[in-house]
């Protein structure tokens, strides 16, 4: 049971990564979207795209948040209170990225309007990092179980996961680009050869930044990496670097609505094949039957996320369908 | 104090780990009351603008509703670092309890889910969904605010009844998350702060009205808005202080040293006076006012009912009572000044059918807002604090429940400074919103250049 309810964690984590870091991703954009005609049309296209459904896309992260304690309660307290630093500015980052965000629509004035977008972009390339940075200790071993236990600051801020926290930005800022093109191609075309042309770069810096990341793993954890390409974990490597590779290409054939769900699978192989690598063990030494809540826990819980799915979809499907009608229409 | 600093020891950040809980939770209250009262207000106004087709029903829901969306959107990031605190200041209570009260989070989660997929239909939709349809998409809004509300609070219940659960030498077995949920502290509390919501969100909302009415616009327009927030919240003020009455013998029963810190007793008596005003100087209360008996017949309903003292644990046990005490004064007061205002417009508009008239009546309206929040504050802190010195009363103490790394008091200060810019930023935007033609737009709105609204 324990088992499934880690798998739960996993989806949550993987639409958290895919939804709300192409949110975090369109908030990068923004930032160097510079100034101009063009640029403007482009911050508009980005608001769009977000507008309706940043919030549902961000509740994956509480609903990761409140799984992982509910299920695997010794674990959530170690990595919050050794990696209390990164996950605190990961709090008041999205503080700055969802007011941010929301305050420049409200606003008129252009002086606010910088202000309050500068901050929602600073905070949407800001947060994903210290969130990445948080999934390389924990990857890497440097987050042990016990309360504070850890380095206070070596735990997040080490090769492994300043790798992790790059690679974490870029793949939502890819994945970002990608959307994006595909919006345009519906809202507003003219923009599309300058998004498409970006989307490919971060493709291709986000390959180089991943082949990187492998090589720093190789030397700062030798073990992670060893168990990446050592066991089942290497099938996910694998489909994420094809998946990946096809995405680019059928960019490059401006296939915008099918490199959508290729650049998916590439952002999402590479989580779950940390997650493959990395089991049964939650953090050093402590696995997943042995961090798992009582099983009267583990059933309340996952019979709740039954019945809550059954709702969450058909209510999910009406909000997506109403903001994609009207993009058609538009 | 400037040594404890210095040297990052336990009791500087112990300090700093419950100012930050204090000030992020105590934050994002006041807006999460916005999220569970202001879509009644706003579905509301909008079925009133369907039925009468009078347009200032429609202005108001379009306004009401821009204002929720930015609220939702302030709640939910004010929301976000609460569970991510739950860890980084109390892993002591996350690492053992997390599993007892794990439920009522993931259903809470669900709810928020709910909740934010609806707003996004609701204020995205607006104009382009079938009116009828629209204002039955506002409901899910409602309901999912208010089982939120519902369900946090059961957690909260349980740090003071703990239930469901058996530790065997500190580890904790035998887990019954639905023992834990609906435990005895439950009903009393999540009725409490549900009504609250609604009351804040009601006399805030009608406090800018009421503003806008002494200068001068005492238009249909502001008049409406005024008479539709104010009538919510004052229709709940009895039913507040009924329920407040039900909280209270709750507390005596249950948590008699709570109670006996929100009233200043030391000594378990019978006949106990209740206490109005006073500060604890040495051990005892001086200088309150003492109404005869009126504890004992508060608590128990019998004028010569035992109370129980602080006295009856041990000093390291008993909450400060100069925290608790005018903490419980300042919500108990302020309840009953929103009483008395609210018969003022109850007895005007059952005999003129609408509200007084008199420019004090308004000054006074223009301030309960402000002193529902403060009501609201107060009664967090008296419940908060006079669970002290336990986080899980009777179970685990606060002190041991705090994240031992060094250093909290740093992230306390940042904490700090960015919601000082939050709050300066949202009281300015909100009131864009309040006053700006045309209305400035929702962030979950499309740029909706083709729908202006007047």
């Amino acid at each position: 049971m324990a088992q499934v309810l880690l798998a739960v964690l996993f989806a949550a984590l993987t639409a958290y990564a895919l939804l709300g870091g192409a949110d975090f991703g369109g908030g990068f954009w923004d930032l160097i979207a510079g100034g101009g005609p063009v640029a403007m049309r482009r911050r508009r296209l980005i608001e769009h795209s977000l507008g309706p459904v940043w919030e549902a896309n961000h509740v994956w992260l509480i609903f990761a948040v409140v799984l992982l304690w509910s299920g695997f309660p010794s674990v959530f307290a170690a990595v919050s209170s050794t990696a209390y630093i990164p996950l605190t500015l990961v709090g008041l980052g999205i503080i700055g990225r969802g007011a941010g965000f929301a305050f420049r629509k409200v606003s008129v004035e252009y002086r606010l309007r910088r202000l309050f977008g500068a901050t929602f972009a600073f905070s949407s390339v800001a947060t994903p990092f210290f969130l990445g940075a948080v999934a390389g200790g924990i990857a890497s071993g440097r987050i042990p179980p016990g309360v504070a236990r850890g380095n206070l600051v070596t735990s997040w801020w080490n090769p492994t996961s300043v790798a992790t926290g790059v690679l974490t930005v870029g793949v939502g800022v890819y994945l970002a680009a990608v959307f994006l093109t595909r919006e345009a191609s519906w809202h507003d075309p003219d923009l599309v050869p300058a998004l498409r042309r970006s989307a490919l770069l971060a493709g291709v810096a986000v390959g180089v930044l991943a082949a990187v990341g492998l090589l720093v793993v190789r030397l700062d954890a030798p073990r992670l990496f060893d168990s990446l390409f050592d066991g089942p974990a290497l099938v996910f490597v694998l489909v994420s670097i094809v998946a990946g590779v096809v995405s680019l290409v059928l960019l490059w054939a401006s296939r915008f609505v099918a490199a959508r769900p290729a650049a998916g699978l590439a952002v999402a192989s590479i989580l779950w094949g940390w997650g493959v690598a990395q089991y049964p063990n939650l953090l050093p030494g402590t696995t997943v039957d042995a961090a798992a809540a009582n099983s009267a826990v583990v059933q309340a819980v996952l019979g709740v996320c039954v019945v809550g799915v059954l709702l969450l979809v058909p209510s999910l499907w009406w909000l997506f369908s109403i903001f994609d009608a009207d993009r058609r229409g538009a | 104090m400037d040594a404890l600093l210095a040297t990052g020891l336990a009791p500087a950040d112990l300090g700093a780990a419950r100012v930050q809980m204090a000030l992020s939770l105590g934050w994002h209250i006041v807006v999460a009351c916005f999220g569970v009262g202001l879509p009644a207000l706003v579905l509301f106004a909008e079925w009133r603008g369907l039925r009468t087709g009078d347009p200032n029903y429609a202005l108001l829901a379009r306004r009401w509703a821009r204002a929720m969306g930015v609220l939702f959107a302030v709640g939910a990031v004010s929301g976000t670092i609460l569970s991510f605190e739950m860890g980084l200041l109390w892993p002591g209570l996350m690492g053992r309890f997390g599993e007892v009260i794990g439920l009522p989070f993931t259903l809470e989660a669900f709810a928020f889910f709910i909740e934010a997929i609806f707003v996004g239909i609701y204020l995205y939709g607006w104009d382009r969904l079938p009116p009828r349809a629209h204002l039955l998409s506002g409901v899910p809004i409602l309901v999912a605010g208010v089982a939120s509300a519902f369900f946090v609070v059961t957690a909260n219940a349980w740090m003071n009844q703990p239930r469901g659960f058996d530790l065997v030498n500190g580890e904790v077995s035998d887990v019954d998350p639905w023992a834990a949920m609906f435990n005895p502290a439950t009903p009393p509390q999540t009725v409490h702060m549900i009504v609250a919501a609604f009351m804040v969100a009601g006399f805030v909302t009608a406090s800018v009205y009421a503003v806008a009415v002494l200068r001068g616009r005492g238009d249909r327009y502001h008049r409406l808005g005024f008479t539709i927030s104010f009538t919510l919240a004052a229709l709940l003020v009895p039913v507040q202080i009924g329920v407040g009455d039900w909280v209270a013998r709750f507390v005596a029963d249950y948590q008699p040293t709570k109670l006996a810190a929100m009233e200043g007793v030391f000594q378990t008596e019978r006949g106990v006076p209740l206490h109005v005003g006073g500060v604890e100087i040495d051990g005892e209360l001086r200088y309150a006012v003492q109404i005869p008996d009126g504890l004992s017949l508060l608590a128990h309903g019998n004028p010569n009912a035992e109370i129980r003292g602080l006295a009856e644990v041990a000093p390291a046990d008993r909450p400060p009572v100069n925290v608790v005490h005018p903490a419980f004064q300042v919500m108990v007061d302020i309840g009953l000044g929103l009483l008395a205002l609210s018969a003022w417009f109850g007895v005007a508009w059952w005999r003129r059918r609408e509200p007084p008239r008199g420019p004090w009546f308004w000054r006074l309206a223009a301030i309960a807002g402000p002193a529902a929040v403060l009501a609201l504050e107060a009664g967090w802190v008296t419940t908060e604090v006079g669970r002290q010195p336990w986080i899980v009363w009777g179970v685990l103490r606060t002190a041991d429940a705090v994240n031992p790394a060094p250093g909290l008091w740093v992230g306390l200060v940042v904490v700090g400074v960015v919601y000082a810019v939050l709050t300066v930023a949202t009281i300015y935007v909100l009131r864009r919103l309040a006053t700006d033609r045309p209305v400035p737009i929702a962030p979950q709105e499309a740029d909706v250049a083709s729908f202006p609204v007047p």
